[in-house]
């Protein structure tokens, strides 16, 4: 679904990001950790071109996105993303931020619009915040909100940007439990994260990024209990 | 101080009911409120335009800026400078004198100069503040609207620019109450705005405490309620605010 070849991402002399090569297959889940600083969040942020990667391909379902002259914004409702500080749009309502990507694009009527938005929003529990704006809402409702804002595109792959990193622990549950559920229909998920338990759970692969490339990527059964790489390891010492 | 008061009737009587003398301050009522609010709305779309094409030159990266981008914001560039860094007095002048040197000195033809002439100046520092209010919008909000499938123009529609006028209203007043005086000067080519008419009593009445001070009054009113209804505008966007 993505294959990625060759990514690299620099800002200025700094070599955020350094040939990467990656493919990940539809209804996957892949968990990157890695420590802060390592460009696992550029990475994903390269994927749907919110970062313009400096050398390699990426490609989406058989189109080449890094080619120039591809409209980026046809890729970009196939993806997915959901951020770490949420960024949900501030000056409209709960109903509004799901609703305006699909209609002013065209995708969907007003109408239908709205009725999937309370569909989605009564999956997650919040159909009573659809006329809130996001300033009343907490961490974990706005994430999930994010979430379903996402899915009202109807995605083909979700990337998740350290989704709980900016939310109390005693909130962190609630979004995980959604990405789960996600995950369990199948849903094709690239998630930056530091939750090591979700990685363990949910993940069909861990890759660990450090210093720009992938130092490991394995099942999470192997890449828990076994890590080969002396960096891994003493990584996992550390938050495990 | 009876003759004060004997003086204050006499000027009372000679500055509003003589010879009708009170239709100076109603018409130059009408011509500062006319010129202010179709000044502001000229310059608040200019300096939208100009807020956008500057703020979208500075957060395209360096290599994907089109030649177009960049001619733009060079105009721009040149259009704040060129109006912040003279006297609107002056502007005004080579507007009348010099643009519209053929046309006949007619009312209407003033109005539509000092329209212009004003429009084009508060546009320039419109611009700047509606900028500074599309800056203080975080980045995620975009990267938001874009991540969607948005493109650039519909997330700063619709997303951007409604938070960044909330943000920059108070900004905004205070342009509005500052064009509502400044048009004062519309007197150098002879509008007959409300200072010209306390003027045009003066020299008909020899009388000047009372005409000044009664546009002095009316000035502090109309900035009274355009404060007002600012403060109500900006009570109703806090909408999203409240937690």
């Amino acid at each position: 679904m993505i294959y990625v070849k060759g990514l690299s991402k620099s800002f200025g002399k700094n070599h955020v990001i350094r040939n990467i090569d990656m493919h990940i297959t539809p209804g996957e889940k892949v968990v990157i950790i890695g420590p802060s600083g390592s460009g696992k969040s550029t990475f994903l942020r390269c994927l749907n071109l919110l970062e313009q990667p400096t050398g390699g391909t990426i490609t989406f379902d058989g189109t080449e996105i890094t080619a120039p002259g591809t409209d980026i914004n046809k890729v970009r409702r196939q993806m997915g993303m959901v951020f770490q500080h949420f960024n949900l749009f501030a000056n409209l309502t709960v109903k509004d931020n799901i609703t305006l990507a699909p209609v002013r694009q065209k995708l969907m009527t007003k109408e239908e619009a709205e009725v999937e938005a309370m569909r989605l929003l009564k999956i997650v529990n919040l159909e009573d915040k659809a006329d809130a704006y996001p300033a009343q809402l907490s961490g974990g409702q706005k994430q999930r909100i994010a979430i379903v804002r996402a899915l009202a595109m109807k995605p083909k792959v979700m990337l998740f940007d350290e989704p709980t990193s900016a939310l109390d622990p005693e909130m962190v549950g609630e979004v995980l439990d959604l990405m789960k559920k996600l995950a369990e229909d199948g849903m094709t998920m690239a998630v930056v994260t530091h939750e090591m338990g979700f990685a363990r759970e949910v993940a069909t692969r861990v890759v660990f990024m450090d210093e720009g490339v992938i130092m490991e990527e394995n099942n999470p059964k192997d890449f828990f209990e076994h890590p080969q790489n002396e960096r891994l390891k003493s990584f996992l010492a550390k938050v495990l | 101080m009876n003759a004060f008061i004997e003086d204050l009737k006499l000027g009372l009587y000679q500055t509003f009911i003589l010879e009708d003398n009170y239709q100076y301050f109603v018409r130059g009522v009408g011509v500062t409120l006319l010129v202010t609010v179709f000044a502001l709305v000229l310059g608040l779309v200019l300096g939208v335009i100009v807020a956008i094409i500057r703020s979208a030159h500075d957060q395209q990266p360096e290599k994907k800026k089109g030649i177009i981008l960049r001619i733009l914001n060079g105009i721009c560039k040149v259009y704040l400078t060129v109006i912040r860094g003279t006297p609107m007095m002056v502007q005004l002048l080579i507007m009348w004198f010099v643009v519209w040197a053929s046309a006949r000195a007619s009312d209407g033809n003033m109005i539509r100069c000092a329209i212009l002439s004003f429009g084009i100046n508060s546009g320039a520092y419109i611009a700047e503040i509606v900028r500074s209010g599309i800056m203080s919008i975080d980045k995620g909000q975009m990267e938001a609207g874009r991540s969607l499938g948005m493109n650039y123009a519909d997330t700063m529609r619709f997303v951007i620019i409604p938070q960044a006028f909330k943000n920059v209203l108070p900004a905004l007043g205070n342009e509005l109450i500052t064009l509502v005086k400044e048009t004062s000067i519309v007197t150098v080519i002879g509008l007959k705005d409300l200072t010209k008419g306390a003027m045009i009593i003066q020299s008909k009445t020899y009388q000047a405490f009372v005409p000044f001070f009664a546009i002095a009054a009316i000035y502090l009113v109309i900035v009274l309620f355009l404060s007002w209804l600012m403060g109500r505008l900006e009570r109703r966007l806090r909408q999203s605010d409240l937690r």
